[in-house]
């Protein structure tokens, strides 16, 4: 069975987890190539609609490998 | 500090650009002749850049491998490695250098020709590197040699076994790629003279014909016998190949290089035996002690102290010399010991050959005389020493010929010196006429590390002595590379920076050029109206407290330290760890006070204000960062946490997270022998002795004022208080002694960031009311093209892929990426770039847009966060709306985190740049928000906080209404009568109410109230209610000033007894303290405790001031202060310690056993528990004064009306507490005085200012420009449910009455913060964010898996 390789979505606030994944940069952690930021003004909203369809989107036949 | 010479101050620092250490020239450079940059080729050599050390030398001589293998090496003689061992071997590594590259293989750099030709004649040392540097510099050269082979003494003076002939043919050859002839065999004065060389066009001459004539012994026998022949004659015939073959003895005389050249020579062509004879010992020979040693080794016998007395013949050839042996007289005046022949100790050398080498003089033959050229009476000639010009203006000399017999590397220094002034002789400038003496030499160095291992010196390897003498091979080998890097390692770096320029070289952003680097310090006037002094503190050094052992034991550190321990970018990466075994700490404890609050070991009498509240952080913050059970206590006097929120972090602190607070200054630190913990004996309040033993002790050090910046101050003329922080009065806390002159933050008095905040937008707000005519004069404002319509075109995209010089196309394939994203839909255009946010490129990307009409701009490149607004610039020059934009975060978010996997990193590359292109193609242009502003202020509150706004706002021209719900101005401060500094509250508040009322800019409105508000920040709306009437008042900021006032309370007979007071009502009363005997004053009465669980920060301060007013005026008043902390913090300590002084008892009661007060005839009772005594107290007492909380005034309404938010004890919620101290997270709302937290009259004021300040920087535009980033209601799909303006916490979306549909949202753009809460709460998806749509989102989110 092939082994499982999360694919990670993260929405990340422009003031504060935007930044710290900046930061990240800046100290040059380094960390697995799987996830891919979504910049949004504000993670309060957390749109429920926007993350089912991430869902929808992310459970669709896998189009290629990451 | 363990750094290289180019740093970034710290992980954090802003910019985070790169500093390049440049301290003295390193000693090796400065004792070099030719000043050669011995450093920087070290260092090449020590990385394996053999290429980039020869650049380097011959930046400064043209021969590397010569003088790698014959320089004396002077620097070697000032290595500050000596210090340590030994000297590093410079030549050697010079050596290894230059046998590592092929001259040919440097470009000769670009050169402008000039068409002055020079004519040098001699083609030596000297020279030939005149020749390289002129050649250099563009000028034809031309060098005149009578021997048949050019190199001077180089050739025929160094044999063969020094100086292999390969090497000097090498590197003179090489001199031809820079366009230098040499014409050999060509005699000046018999092939050609000067005069023909001047006829032929020259236009400077040097001469550097050496010197080469050998001096003669002036003994008998020296002129008639046949074979004595002068060093220089015998080497030069052996070198031309006439003399091949020696038989029979040599003997040489002298103690120089070339007496052991002659000696070996001899040696290697046949002579039986070589002989040096020397005046002198061992000691005083030039050559290196280990020259002499090999020249030994090859069998040559040096005679010392023995003097040739005469040459003995037979048949007129010699058969010997007589000799007479020498004694050393004592150093004479010169320095030198003078040999002075022993009577009778004569003895003999049988020789076939003498060879005397002492010394030798220019030939000079009719040269001088034909030219008037000055000679010296030793035969040289005479020029001037800086320029080297002889008494003939266009004929200079250098080298031997001026100097007598010198070495190679001082020729060379001849050959740079004249180049430079022929140079300057030829471009006709002025020479000077005598020497220049250079600036003395610094010796600001980089300090050896103090444990630097000695590490042995380079030992070079040279041919077996058997092999030696059957030739001329080479006799030293060159260093293998691995010897080479590890004695180059060696070096100290003493000058930081050993300017290789390799920095220069890699940089592709050409930010560091060789101008950048030569910057230097410079001294510049700037004309200013007003000064602002921010230069802060220094932490104490507790070195000097020996009984802390903080020097001698590395797990005593200070809080500064321990901050750095704690941090993430610290030396353990955020884990708790002691610095003596790299453990995890078990036990940790805080001492308070160190370096504060003393006299005793320092002279800091004053409170530092904040190590309390850092002290219980740190604590606290171990305790998280420890995945154990951790133990932290803190050994304090008196716990200080006045600041906003500060007491419930203390009560957390202790009650949640278990810190101990140890109420006890600890004498002394012991070492528990064979462990590296720490033990603590401690007396306990009561008297009982404790020990306890910790893994870790932190010293909370206190803040001191630097030496510098105390001289800062008397240069600039201010004050100082007794602690050395700036002189400030109360009701002018930000102003200096000096007009024009202002201060904030620690150098004002210790103080934390809220206050220093604070303090620096007041000083601001000072500084500017002096300047307000100035305001924008310097401004110039830019101005963008007209936006181009881009409705209804296809999304045309242009993508720009950035490199970041290697930051990212090391990693990712950047060219990979291009290709890819030519592929993605709707992209027009696609480039890359080595620095995509450089000028250049901008001026293109705006070209670009233009030509290739693109209508959607996607930069693959860092973070939005620091370069969006720079690309926004640029699109927007290229007429496109700044929101037709989008970056692709390859870089900090993809190959900074990704390096060691580049495959991934492109492909993680390609996917962010489809993201952000399948977003781009969904982007709308946005019109910017702009709004006038009403340039006036309401002020809610009439007291000292808001009068002072009302006058600041007022006298920059701004008109301001205040807003006071009493009948009179002046609201808590009436009640006051002196500052803690002693001057008079009520003269100043009537000062300042009588220039509130008389200034033509304010209004007051007496007996008023808000009732109702609307607006957003510079429109706002609100409705006052001036007795019976309603009033609107329109204005663009609102100004929170409503004070606050003290509690009453129903403790300790309060209200029943009118002998038990509060506050100042003793002081109003004079009569009652006059025949008084004893005063109790009881401190934190309502503070402190369930209901207010803060400390109201200012009722220490005041009963200690009423306590030595009631002294001063009648000593014999006993006054009694029952307290729980005092929180005399900064230099308030001074007021406590005087009042101790005089005699107030002090008795600390804890809130379980509080003082009881009871009725007693004629009086009152106090029974209180001494904590130090053991014993109850009873007092009976005249007076008992409460020092009750400061609560807020009824703020809920206000802040209803506003949206502003209140904390649990209903004091307003600044936006950010540390940062924006007075701003509300609203725009256009700010706060002051009480209502923000309780605080002195010159805390309230400063605020006050810096409020003004905050609110000024809005007002003075007219204009503002808000973010149009913000909610789009659909008012379609809206139902007006109303939950969006539930959820909004910044009163951005309202409900509107429509008539006939009902309730519908509206959003107020100018307030909206564009965070999309109410986006998300609604139940219709009748409200979107623009430029963050949803739709726009699940692009992205699409484009992503």
């Amino acid at each position: 069975m092939e082994e499982f390789e999360p694919r990670v979505v993260a929405f990340l606030c422009n003031w504060c987890a935007y930044a710290g994944a900046d930061l990240a940069g800046v100290s040059r952690l380094q960390y697995p190539p799987n996830i891919r930021a979504v910049r949004v003004m504000c993670s309060g909203p957390g749109d429920i609609s926007v993350i089912a369809i991430t869902w929808r989107v992310m459970f669709r036949p896998k189009r290629r490998s990451v | 500090m363990d750094r290289k010479a180019v740093y970034k101050p710290y992980a954090q620092a802003i910019p985070g650009a790169f500093a390049i250490e440049k301290i003295d020239t390193a000693p090796c450079r400065m004792a070099c002749p030719a000043n050669l940059n011995v450093q920087g080729y070290v260092a090449m050599v020590k990385m394996g850049k053999y290429r980039e050390a020869v650049e380097i030398i011959m930046q400064d001589l043209p021969f590397p491998g010569i003088l790698g293998r014959i320089c004396p090496h002077r620097c070697e003689k000032s290595c500050r490695r000596l210090e340590v061992d030994e000297a590093i071997s410079i030549r050697e590594l010079k050596r290894v250098a230059a046998d590592h590259v092929d001259l040919s293989d440097i470009p000769v750099p670009e050169i402008t020709s000039r068409n002055e030709k020079v004519a040098i004649v001699g083609s030596g040392p000297a020279g030939l590197t005149a020749a390289y540097f002129l050649a250099l510099d563009g000028y034809p050269v031309s060098v005149y040699e009578s021997m048949p082979e050019p190199g001077g003494m180089m050739r025929y003076g160094i044999p063969e076994h020094r100086l292999p002939r390969t090497v000097l043919d090498g590197e003179i050859d090489n001199l031809k790629r820079y366009g230098i002839q040499i014409h050999t065999d060509t005699v000046i004065g018999r092939d050609i003279t000067l005069e023909e060389l001047r006829k032929h066009g020259a236009s400077a001459i040097f001469l550097a014909i050496g010197a080469w004539k050998g001096l003669k012994l002036r003994i008998p026998g020296e002129e008639t016998s046949q074979g004595v022949s002068d060093v220089t004659a015998f080497l030069r015939e052996v070198h031309l190949g006439n003399l091949k073959k020696l038989e029979g003895k040599v003997v040489v005389i002298g103690g120089g290089h070339s007496a052991l050249d002659a000696a070996q020579v001899a040696l290697r062509i046949g002579a039986s035996e070589a002989h040096i004879l020397y005046r002198r010992s061992r000691k005083e020979m030039l050559a290196e002690p280990e020259e002499v040693e090999e020249a030994e080794k090859e069998g040559v016998k040096i005679h010392f102290l023995a003097a040739p007395v005469s040459i003995s013949s037979k048949n007129e050839k010699v058969s010997g010399i007589e000799c007479i042996r020498t004694r050393l007289t004592e150093k004479d005046t010169t320095g030198r010991r003078r040999p002075i022949p022993i009577e009778g100790s004569e003895f003999f050398i049988e020789a076939d050959y003498v060879i005397p080498a002492i010394g030798q003089e220019p030939d000079l033959g009719n040269l001088a005389k034909a030219q008037d050229l000055k000679v010296s009476k030793w035969n040289l000639l005479e020029v001037n020493p800086e320029t080297l010009q002889t008494n003939i203006p266009d004929i200079f000399a250098g080298g031997d010929v001026i100097s007598g017999p010198a070495t190679v590397i001082e020729a060379v220094e001849a050959g740079q010196r004249v180049a430079k002034y022929i140079a300057k002789y030829l471009k006709g400038e002025e020479l000077p006429t005598e020497w220049q003496e250079e600036p003395p030499m610094g010796t600001n160095w980089v300090a050896p590390p103090k444990d630097e291992p000695t590490k042995d010196r380079l030992k070079t390897p040279t041919l077996p002595v058997e092999k030696r003498i059957l030739g001329f091979e080479e006799v030293n080998l060159c260093a293998d590379e691995e010897s080479a890097k590890k004695e180059a390692d060696r070096c100290l770096n003493c000058s930081g920076c050993c300017e290789c320029y390799q920095c220069v070289t890699v940089c592709e952003a050409k930010a560091v050029t060789l101008d950048t680097h030569a910057q230097q310090e410079e001294t510049t006037t700037i004309n200013v109206g007003s000064v602002v002094l921010a230069p802060g503190f220094q932490p104490f050094d507790p070195s000097k407290y020996d009984n802390y052992n903080y020097a001698h034991h590395p797990n005593i550190i200070t809080s500064t330290e321990f901050e750095r321990i704690l941090s993430a970018t610290g030396p353990f990466m955020g884990h708790l760890t002691r610095i003596s075994d790299k453990k995890e700490p078990k036990k940790i404890a805080w001492f308070q006070c160190v370096g504060s609050r003393d006299l005793n070991r320092c002279d800091n009498p004053y409170c530092s204000s904040v190590c309390c509240m850092y002290a219980v952080k740190e604590a606290v913050i171990a305790k998280e960062h420890a995945d154990y059970d951790l133990d932290c206590a803190i050994f304090f006097m008196d716990m200080r946490t006045p600041g906003k929120d500060f007491e419930k972090y203390y009560n957390d602190a202790k009650d949640k997270h278990g810190v101990r607070f140890i109420r006890s200054r600890v004498h002394t630190i012991d070492r528990v022998p064979g462990t590296d913990d720490l033990e603590v004996r401690y007396v306990m309040e009561s008297g009982e002795e404790k020990k306890e033993i910790f893994d870790m002790i932190v010293l909370s050090v206190g803040m001191e004022i630097s030496q510098e910046t105390i001289d800062l101050a008397n240069d600039l003329g201010i004050d100082l208080t007794q602690g050395n922080f700036c002189e400030t009065k109360d009701l002018q806390p930000f102003a200096t002694s000096r007009d024009g002159i202002f201060v904030c933050g620690a150098f004002q008095g210790p103080k934390d960031i809220p206050e220093s905040v604070m303090e620096a937008s007041a000083a601001a707000c000072s500084a500017g009311v002096n300047l307000a005519p100035a305001r924008g004069s310097l401004v110039t404002e830019k101005a963008f093209p007209d936006e181009t319509d881009i409705t209804g075109e296809e999304p045309c995209i242009g993508i720009f892929v950035c490199n970041c010089g290697i930051n990212i196309g090391g990693i990712a394939d950047v060219p990979a990426i291009v290709e890819y994203a030519k592929g993605l839909p709707n992209v027009a255009y696609v480039e890359e770039n080595l620095f995509t946010c450089s000028q250049d490129t901008q001026d293109k990307m705006a070209e670009v847009i233009k030509e290739q009409n693109l209508n959607r701009i996607v930069v693959a490149a860092c973070t939005p966060r620091t370069h969006e607004p720079l690309f926004q610039e640029t699109i927007r020059n290229a007429g496109l709306n700044e929101y037709l934009f989008d970056m692709a975060n390859i870089r900090n978010q993809c190959t900074w985190v990704h390096s060691d996997d580049k495959e991934n990193a492109t492909e993680k590359s390609k996917d962010l740049v489809r993201m952000a292109v399948a977003r781009a193609s969904l982007l709308e242009p946005i019109p910017e928000i702009s709004v006038d502003i009403n340039p006036s202020v309401l002020i809610i509150g009439g007291g000292v906080a808001g009068m002072t706004t009302a006058l600041g706002f007022a006298e920059q021209g701004f008109p301001a209404v205040i807003v006071e719900k009493s009948s009179v101005l002046g609201g808590a401060a009436r009640d006051l009568t002196k500052t803690w500094q002693g001057q008079d509250i009520q003269e100043y508040l009537s000062d300042l109410v009588d220039k509130v009322e008389q200034h033509s800019n304010i209004e007051v409105l007496r007996n008023a109230e808000v009732v109702g508000a609307s607006g957003f920040v510079g429109n706002f709306e609100t409705q006052v209610a001036v007795g019976n009437q309603t009033k609107t008042v329109e204005h663009g900021v609102v100004m929170v000033a409503i004070g606050g006032k003290a509690a009453d309370t129903d403790e300790y007979l309060f209200g029943k007894n009118p002998r038990v007071t509060r506050w100042h009502d003793l002081e109003h009363a004079p009569e009652k303290l006059k025949n008084a005997e004893i005063v109790v004053f009881i401190q934190c009465v309502g503070s402190r405790d369930e209901n207010r669980p803060y400390c109201s920060r200012i009722c220490c301060t005041a009963s200690i001031s009423q306590a030595i007013s009631i002294k001063q005026s009648n000593p014999d008043t006993k006054v009694f202060i029952l307290y729980r902390d005092i929180r005399t913090h900064g230099e308030k300590e001074y007021l406590y310690k005087k009042a101790r002084e005089m005699g107030v008892v002090f008795v600390r009661y804890s809130p379980d056993n509080k003082p009881k007060v009871s009725e007693i005839e004629n009086g009152l009772q106090v029974d209180v528990f001494d904590p130090i005594l053991q014993k109850d107290l009873r007092i009976k007492a005249d007076y008992v004064n409460l020092a009750t909380a400061i609560e807020p005034a009824q703020n809920h309404k206000i802040s209803e009306f506003y949206k502003i938010p209140l904390n649990t004890e209903n004091f307003f919620m600044e936006a950010h507490a540390k940062l924006r101290p007075v701003d509300f997270a609203t725009d256009g709302i700010f706060l002051c005085g009480l209502a923000h937290y309780p605080k002195a009259i010159e805390e309230s004021i400063s605020q006050a200012m810096a409020a003004v300040s905050r609110a000024v920087t809005i007002l003075a535009k007219g204009t503002v420009q808000i973010s149009p980033l913000v909610s789009q209601v659909d008012a379609e799909k809206c139902i007006g449910c109303g939950l969006c303006t539930e959820v909004c916490a910044f009163n951005a979306i309202l409900l509107n009455e429509i008539e006939g549909t009902g309730y519908r949202a509206q959003n107020i753009s100018a307030s909206c913060k564009g965070c999309g809460l109410c986006a998300a709460s609604c139940p219709q998806q009748a409200i979107d964010m623009l430029h963050f749509r949803d739709r726009q989102i699940v692009a992205s989110v699409c484009a992503a898996v």
